[in-house]
């Protein structure tokens, strides 16, 4: 009877374990897990504010500007159909250049800039993430905002 | 001729593969002694053919033959005879093959040296063994032949990505395969047992040297791997939560939970049911983490070909494997005897409680990984990173690290709670030293950093007290073993809290003679120089890291360019330089050159600068665990207990 019992509750323990996993990775994934959006889908206000993004575009012609303190830049990703300012601080890729596409970690400020906190080149061969594929490589460039 | 041999050797291996499984079924069937006898020498004749195979294959790769598809797609008659050899297995079928080759070599191992199972359970794994060889023979075979001839020669080969052109990375997929794949037969014991109902402390001991080898060749590909990209990829991380770093990691969970049940079963013939379902999920996890892989369906450096036909075969492939191997479970598991009963409270009770945390992470380390690919199927995409990962999976870490300061100190069946206290003491104060060290001295510190750094100075005095009032010399190695291995992972803990919870970073445009500051070090940036390397041409920075004492080092970050092959684009990449230090590493990279601030002067460099306080404890830590479990495999290797009888023996005959 005692050995049956010690089974039951073991056994609701690691029931209670399971549940209480589910309902962490549940939560957790809600909280954490970023949305890939384009610039025209943000600019359709399916961005919310401050919330972890990953942002794909191509950076449009002559748009980036380095800052004076020599390590910020700005540029304008666009889908084609809409534009987002977009600022990083750091080292970008190597194949991170004008007219060509690139994937940004990072979240919206209220006034419409995407900070970023990492961002990937296409092609780059030690690391592309799955959403890159799927863009147009003839995706026309918008004119510099 | 080399092809054609190297293609006829796979198709005798997979026959051999074929009588394997058939004469096994026929024996369990009828009882058919003659059959049964056969299959041991075809295991091993299977494994021998299979690995001869490989053999040529790198051959072919060693002789730059071109008319073979796979060298002349993989290879150059120009790259440094390293990667040659490499370039066999750096790619789909190569490593298709490389997969087969250990799959047939351990089911030889264990058809040459097993004696402790009854003659059945050992036919019938082996038997599950060549089952599992079959399918990816067919596979291999039939889709992704290695050896296929080209009808024209070409002059030379495609050459291999640059970026791949690590000695680090020769070695890092083999390593990983070897414990993907070893675990395999960890797989067969667990199917071969439930077929015979041989399920109890034998089939338990003939598992284990098996679960921890294949552990030992996860652990230190993933050390390994992890290390690569800290130092390869220049963004100063150890660990990305890449989805191909996720595959790796959940069967090294799947196997280190089994490892520990496994000894229950050995040991205290508990947990039966449990340690053959761990068996099977572990391999199950590998074949799952090649599918993910191999398939496309994600797309990194690690994945070779998107091939919707592949991917469908290897789905099928493991969908027949994994579901096979959890029917025979379902209608066996009823028949499993209760195992031997045991009080929550005992040593037994906190491997349960291990168990079932490490099985908590890693299903919500899968989730993690799949949930984008759930996702992007019905429409979304989503992308899931470090702070999921991170958020999950650390607390429970930590509270796995709480049970492992117990479990060691706790006695099978039936402890006391209350004397568990006073075995604890030491540990506690160590605890309470650190943690009362950093509120008072370090600063600002994060909540899961500060417990990390708690509870690793607990786990390291604790994992030592085995040891207490021990005669060192008479310890057997697996309780070394698991000492060594817990130590290890306060080490690595303790690496991995301090370094996010006191990194320092700077990103700076410097200016030749330009000094910056980073944690106590003074780095004068002197400028930068052109230089060749053998295969690609760099800029590289010169920097003077002075430490307070006045000792002075230098750095040389670069920036290199490898030039495109055949008209494909050049690729560049940053070089880290890295400053090792007794307490932790000064990371160094070189950036774009910018113009000055006022455009007159001579051009800025970025650089980047960390400063990672104890962050090569993190790699020495998963050095130490794969240390502790070898020492445990030797100590449970049958070929040991066979020397010691032997030499007991011995002595006894001298006695009498």
């Amino acid at each position: 009877m005692k050995a049956k019992h010690q089974r039951l509750i073991l056994a609701a323990v690691a029931l209670c374990g399971v549940a209480g996993a589910g309902v962490l990775g549940a939560s957790a994934l809600r909280d954490e897990a970023a949305y890939f959006r384009t610039p025209a889908e943000i600019k359709a206000g399916q961005a919310v504010v401050g919330e972890p993004m990953r942002l794909g575009g191509m950076v449009a012609a002559g748009s980036i500007q380095r800052q004076s303190d020599g390590v910020t830049i700005r540029f304008v990703a666009t889908d084609g159909k809409a534009s987002i300012p977009v600022q990083f601080t750091g080292i970008v890729p190597d194949l991170f250049a004008e007219n060509s596409g690139m994937v940004a970690d990072g979240r919206m400020l209220a006034d419409g800039t995407f900070v970023a906190d990492r961002i990937l080149a296409k092609h780059d061969e030690r690391y592309m993430p799955p959403q890159m594929g799927d863009m147009p490589k003839n995706m026309k460039v918008a004119p510099k905002v | 001729m080399i092809a054609e041999l190297g293609l006829a050797l796979l198709w005798i291996a997979a026959a051999l593969a074929c009588l394997s499984l058939v004469a096994g079924i026929v024996y369990i069937r009828t009882g058919n002694n003659d059959l049964a006898a056969l299959v041991r020498p075809a295991s091993v004749a299977q494994g021998v053919l299979t690995a001869a195979a490989f053999g040529l294959l790198i051959m072919l790769f060693v002789r730059s033959d071109m008319s073979v598809e796979l060298v002349a797609r993989n290879s150059h008659s120009l790259k440094p005879m390293l990667f040659k050899v490499a370039g066999a297995w750096g790619n789909h079928e190569g490593s298709m093959l490389l997969w087969l080759t250990i799959l047939g070599v351990s089911g030889a191992l264990v058809a040459l040296f097993e004696r402790r199972l009854r003659n059945d359970t050992l036919v019938a794994t082996l038997a599950a063994q060549a089952a599992l060889s079959l399918g990816f023979f067919a596979f291999l075979l039939f889709s992704s032949n290695p050896f296929n001839r080209l009808p024209v020669a070409p002059p030379d080969g495609q050459g291999l990505n640059p970026l791949l052109q690590d000695p680090g990375l020769a070695f890092h997929p083999p390593t990983l395969y070897v414990g993907y794949v070893g675990i395999s037969v960890a797989f067969s014991f667990a199917v071969g047992a439930l077929i015979t109902r041989e399920i109890g402390p034998a089939f338990a001991r003939a598992m284990r040297p098996w679960v921890l080898g294949s552990w030992i060749f996860l652990t230190l590909g993933i050390t390994a791997g992890s290390y690569w990209a800290y130092y390869e990829l220049g963004w100063g991380g150890w660990w990305f939560w890449d989805p191909v770093e996720n595959v790796s990691l959940i069967p090294w969970l799947a196997g280190a939970a089994l490892l520990h049940s496994v000894s229950v079963t050995a040991t205290r013939n508990a947990l039966r049911a449990w340690t053959v379902m761990l068996a099977v999920i572990a391999f199950s996890m590998s074949m799952v983490g090649t599918f993910i892989v191999r398939s496309g369906l994600l797309t990194s450096v690690h994945s070779f070909a998107v091939d919707p036909e592949r991917g469908t075969f290897l789905l099928v492939l493991m969908a027949v494997y994994i579901g096979g191997a959890l029917t025979l479970f379902a209608f066996r598991a009823g028949s499993v005897a209760e195992g031997k009963k045991f009080a929550l409270m005992s040593r037994e009770g906190s491997l349960v409680i291990n168990n079932l945390l490490l099985t908590t992470i890693l299903a919500l380390v899968l989730l993690g990984t799949l949930y984008p690919i759930i996702a992007e199927a019905m429409g979304e995409k989503i992308s899931v990173g470090p702070p999921y990962y991170n958020k999950v999976a650390g607390p429970l870490a930590l509270i796995l690290c709480l049970v492992m300061v117990a479990g060691p100190l706790l006695s099978w069946r039936k402890d006391d709670g209350k004397k568990l206290w006073t075995r604890l003491p030491a540990a506690i104060l160590a605890g309470a030293a650190v943690l009362f060290g950093l509120v008072l001295f370090g600063g600002k510190v994060g909540v899961l950093p500060l417990l990390g750094m708690t509870v690793a100075g607990i786990v390291a005095v604790a994992s030592l007290a085995p040891l207490w009032k021990r005669n060192l010399r008479r310890t057997p190695l697996p309780t070394w073993g698991m000492v060594i291995a817990h130590f290890g992972v306060a080490v690595a803990l303790a690496g991995m809290a301090a370094e996010s919870a006191f990194i320092k970073e700077r990103l700076v445009a410097a200016a030749p003679g330009e000094t910056v500051k980073v944690d106590d070090f003074t780095v004068k940036f002197t400028g930068v120089s052109p230089i060749a390397g053998p295969n690609y041409t760099a800029i590289r920075g010169t920097l003077i890291a002075t430490t307070p004492s006045g000792a002075s080092f230098t750095l040389h970050p670069e920036a290199r360019t490898f030039p495109g092959l055949m008209g494909t684009a050049p690729t560049e990449t940053n070089e880290a330089a890295l400053l090792t230090r007794p307490g932790g590493q000064l990371y160094a990279v070189l950036g774009q050159p910018v113009p000055s601030a006022d455009g007159s002067s001579a051009d800025r460099y970025q650089l980047r600068l960390w400063w990672k306080p104890l962050v090569w404890w993190i790699w020495l830590g998963g050095a130490l665990i794969a240390i502790g479990a070898a020492l445990s495999m030797l100590g449970r290797a049958q070929l040991l207990e066979i020397w010691r009888a032997r030499r007991a023996r011995k002595a006894q005959e001298r006695f009498a």
